[in-house]
């Protein structure tokens, strides 16, 4: 299986290559990708250089022009699919009907991959995207279990990739709204969800209570560490009980999994983090190298052992195994 | 302008369903009327015995019937119920997921407010596969309404523009997690919450309601200081979306405001006592967070300056 893995940054590229990836995602510095934060994403240049230094050494750049153009704006996501084509791409990630359309259009040789955006859950979502626009591959949301990426994979004329470490939406992906309602921003037309710059901190009654917008998503016992408050990771009440309601804040590992989903015949495994450092990304991309070694030469495969790495600094496998049902 | 009555979102009783759309057929003055479960398949069943009498009766009274398709559809049993309801050929089919256009493609259909149409290309490509009527998402503003709106003449676009605005679909069902149960054997404990459970932060602030697999916003969506505008906009619906309260005199309201006979602001106040539970938001319609009310001068100015090529929001007020 392949392996896919972040870049936020032409350095996190480099050392995503050097530390075994297949491949690389990224996406141009603007509201086009889905991880538009400050200070991360690549220039035409940077892209450009990125892509030759990946080429050079085997490893491919795929290209994330993922959030839902804005009405009336396209000209801004059609110039980013015709640039990613120019600096050489190897595929382009996308959500879009419309710029699929766009990019199947003017660029009928480029390969296009499907974004989890799109929330293609089921062989008929997949079979759509295929007929239409020819799309090579698809990212399977985080909503099925193992069992179903198996069937869905015997069942569509794509390769299929998967989520195997990193964030984790509980929220069928490209279809939420929860950061809108809170601060106006959403990943489907911003590229993020629940914004930094909408984030504040403040002490009351001896805890530290997170914010977003005009509402509280956590509150914080002295000695417990303060997860970012992403709102479905916070904790809300009920007339029925408080807590996580929705998800703890904990991160995706499926390192256990590599061999059910080897079995499924999945194509690529792609780790979540683009807004993450350098270390994360050897880190991670080192650890699923040695799994996959181990899953080659039928030995075991322990867990990533990244508890550290991870966002809330422990893990799930989320929906793939069926406890969600 | 047409006005729309969208489906129930929440797990209510079969007979109080079926009463329900028979007093709309009855009462309500609006033109269209969608029905079918879209958020979680196990509560179909429930309703299904009274599906076909609801859908006659509601024919009969002249209302156009659009059969809405599940939202998140992943298990073989849902994909053989959104395909076999994509065959139905007397009323229009309302696509909720890609799933459902897979079916669909050539016939003429209705896109409904879960497929992701953010932008005129992704309208006209939807238009040139057979749909003829689009309920766009609840989180776009007017801005991007108008362009829409603009570059499919040929669509009837649709507006949400009454209810708790959906705002994500889950694997995950939160009423069973909650209760400590699993989904496959959830009890349908949602059913204790016909207008969504109340979801409050720490300090007891309303935010969110929760609805099965469904999260929805605390605040009822009110478009009713923009409905003119939204019209001159080239919106051609509005969706209503039911709540527990009296639906038939909501859709009198917008009817009102839409035909001249009242005032934006007293009927907006109306509509307050008709559905106290929860205030009234228009945020995202303004380009701000879904959760905040824009006063109505505010957003009449609004209205008027998104007709323009630049569409600025309006000033923090």
């Amino acid at each position: 299986m392949e392996l896919v893995c972040p870049a936020g940054t032409p350095a996190a590229l480099e050392v995503a290559v050097d530390a075994g990836a297949d491949a690389v995602y990224c996406g141009f510095r603007d509201e086009t990708n889905a991880r538009n934060f400050p200070g991360l994403n690549f220039s035409r240049e940077e892209m450009a250089a990125g892509i030759a230094y990946a080429h050079q050494r085997g490893a491919r750049v795929l290209v994330a022009i993922n959030t839902f153009p804005r009405a009336g704006a396209l000209a801004l996501w059609h110039r980013a699919v015709d640039d990613a084509v120019a600096a050489g791409a190897d595929a382009l990630i996308l959500a879009d009907a419309g710029l699929l359309a766009y990019a199947a259009e003017y660029h009928p040789h480029q390969r296009l991959h499907v974004s989890v955006q799109a929330a293609a859950a089921n062989p008929d979502a997949i079979g759509f995207y295929v007929e239409a626009f020819g799309v090579k591959r698809v990212v399977l949301p985080r909503v099925l279990t193992v069992p179903e990426v198996a069937a869905i994979t015997r069942a569509v004329p794509c390769e299929t990739e998967v989520f195997v470490f990193g964030g984790l939406c509980v929220m069928a992906e490209g279809r939420c709204s929860l950061s809108s309602y809170a601060t106006g921003q959403s990943p489907n037309m911003h590229g993020v969800c629940s914004p930094a710059s909408h984030v504040a901190y403040r002490e009351a009654r001896g805890r530290l209570v997170s914010r977003l917008g005009n509402f509280t998503i956590n509150a914080f016992a002295k000695g417990e560490s303060a997860a970012y408050p992403t709102l479905c990771k916070g904790r809300f009440a009920t007339r029925d009980g408080a807590g996580y309601l929705f998800e703890e804040p904990v991160s995706l590992d499926a390192a256990a999994l590599l061999p059910g989903l080897a079995a499924a015949g999945v194509t690529a495994l792609k780790i979540e983090g683009r807004q993450r450092g350098r270390a994360y990304i050897e880190g991670v991309v080192r650890a699923f190298r040695k799994a996959l070694a181990a899953l080659a030469a039928g030995r075991p495969i322990e867990g990533a052992g990244l508890g550290a790495l991870t966002e809330g600094q422990s893990t799930t496998t989320g929906a793939y195994r069926k406890v969600w049902r | 302008m047409q006005l729309t009555l969208g489906p129930v979102l929440f797990n209510w009783e079969a007979p109080v369903w079926r009463d329900f759309y028979f007093r709309i057929a009855d009462e309500a003055p609006v033109d269209v009327v969608a029905v079918g479960e879209v958020v979680c398949s196990k509560r179909l069943p429930f309703f299904a015995e009274h599906l076909p009498v609801v859908v006659e009766r509601l024919a009969q009274a002249g209302k156009t019937v659009l059969l809405s398709s599940l939202q998140l559809v992943t298990l073989e049993r849902e994909r053989r119920q959104t395909a076999g309801l994509a065959q139905s050929e007397d009323f229009l089919v309302e696509a909720n997921d890609i799933s459902c256009l897979h079916h669909l493609a050539g016939r003429p259909h209705a896109i409904g407010p879960f497929v992701n149409v953010y932008n005129e290309a992704t309208a006209a490509f939807l238009a040139s596969r057979g749909a003829r009527r689009i309920c766009l998402p609840p989180e776009l503003p007017l801005s991007s309404i108008a362009a829409i709106a603009k570059g499919v003449p040929d669509v009837d676009v649709e507006v949400f523009a009454f209810g708790r605005a959906p705002l994500a679909i889950s694997a995950r069902c939160y009423h069973a997690r909650l209760h400590k149960l699993t989904k496959d054997n959830c009890r349908f404990v949602c059913d204790r919450d016909p207008d969504g459970l109340p979801v409050e932060t720490l300090d007891g602030e309303p935010f969110l309601a929760m609805n099965g697999v469904q999260t929805l916003a605390h605040a009822c969506t009110n478009l009713l200081a923009e409905a003119v505008d939204l019209a001159s906009a080239g919106v051609r619906a509005l969706r209503l979306s039911p709540q527990r309260c009296d639906m038939a005199a909501v859709a009198r309201l917008f009817r009102d405001v839409l035909e001249g006979r009242r005032e934006a602001e007293p009927a907006s106040a109306d509509l307050a006592r008709l559905y106290p539970g929860a205030p009234l938001a228009n945020g995202f319609l303004h380009a701000r967070p879904g959760a905040e009310r824009v006063a109505m001068e505010e957003a009449t100015a609004f209205v008027v300056q998104g007709m323009g090529r630049r569409a600025a929001p309006p000033a923090a007020g």
